[in-house]
């Protein structure tokens, strides 16, 4: 199928903090909205993967968060800012394995430390962004072929 | 390999099948840790796992699972089935834990996603 995008794109979630029933419903979203607009289906994997570790982050986390995506015929923009507790180091952060979460979150299978390295690993651009006592913005760009 | 035959290998209970047993699967990963399915899995693969809540059928949907074994009996809730269905994720429930689960199946010539 040929990419079929010759206009701007976007769509925009509110996630709630602590709401696991509805978690990765963005995520599903815009791997369909791609799917729908016959985008490469590595790609495709790499957004929705990308988007889905952000979204778990925001439920294990945050308070809430807005999360929008920006489809153009070169690349996919998501950016994900949340109200919440920040995070004070974010190189630590990102280093693997990595984790705060609390015991009730890894009996869930969450808290392995791979989520913010999975997202930089599957975007060509990353950005994070955080403010103690704020929240914490993430943006991430993965380019068409 | 099918399904079904991963079904007998395992003396699996079939929980439900969207599409039935005839999906081919072509290598497994194990775990309990959803970042780490969707750090390295590969497309086409089954997830042997202990856990059973709604977004384990998330992970697999996002990650491109194809499959889901559930091990020691685990057996979801009918929300986490519901899911399922609708994603058109088969699931399997079998008595073994993951280890004897993962290692009958590498016998029958199943081998890992990571190949390593
Ligand atoms: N949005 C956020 N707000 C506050 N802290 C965060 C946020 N995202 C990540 N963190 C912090 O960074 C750490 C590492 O995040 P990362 O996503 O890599 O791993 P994890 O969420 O702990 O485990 P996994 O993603 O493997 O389930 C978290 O444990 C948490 O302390
Ligand atoms: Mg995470």
């Amino acid at each position: 199928m040929a990419l079929n995008i010759n206009e701007i794109i976007e769509d925009s979630f509110q996630l709630i903090g602590g709401n696991f029933a509805t978690a990765g419903e963005a995520s599903t979203q815009l791997k369909m909205k791609l799917t729908e607009l016959g985008v490469d289906e590595t790609i495709i994997r790499r957004a929705a993967i990308a988007t889905f570790e952000a979204e778990m982050n925001v439920i294990i986390y945050a308070a809430a968060a807005r999360l929008h995506y920006v489809i153009t015929p070169r690349n996919i923009t998501i950016r994900i800012e949340d109200m919440g507790p920040g995070i004070e180091d974010i190189q630590l952060a990102m280093q693997e394995g990595y984790s705060t979460a609390p015991d009730w979150v890894r009996e869930m299978g969450w808290g392995a430390g791979m989520g913010l390295p999975n997202m930089k690993k599957n975007s060509d651009e990353f950005r994070i962004d955080s403010v103690v006592g704020e929240g914490t913005t993430v943006e991430m760009v993965i380019n068409f072929p | 390999m099918t399904l079904k035959e991963i079904a007998d290998i395992l003396e699996a209970t079939v929980i439900s099948e969207p599409n039935g047993l005839d999906v081919s699967i072509q290598s497994a990963c194990s775990a309990d840790m959803m970042s780490a399915v969707l750090y390295y899995h590969t497309p086409q693969s089954m997830l042997i796992t202990g856990l059973t809540q709604p977004h384990v059928i998330r992970t697999a949907e996002i990650a491109g699972i194809r499959s889901i074994v559930f091990v020691l009996d685990k057996k979801p809730d009918e929300i986490t089935i519901e899911l399922a269905r609708q994603k058109k994720i088969p699931l399997l429930c079998t008595r073994f834990c993951m280890y004897t689960a993962s290692g009958k199946l590498y016998e029958a010539g199943l081998p890992g996603c990571l190949n390593k």
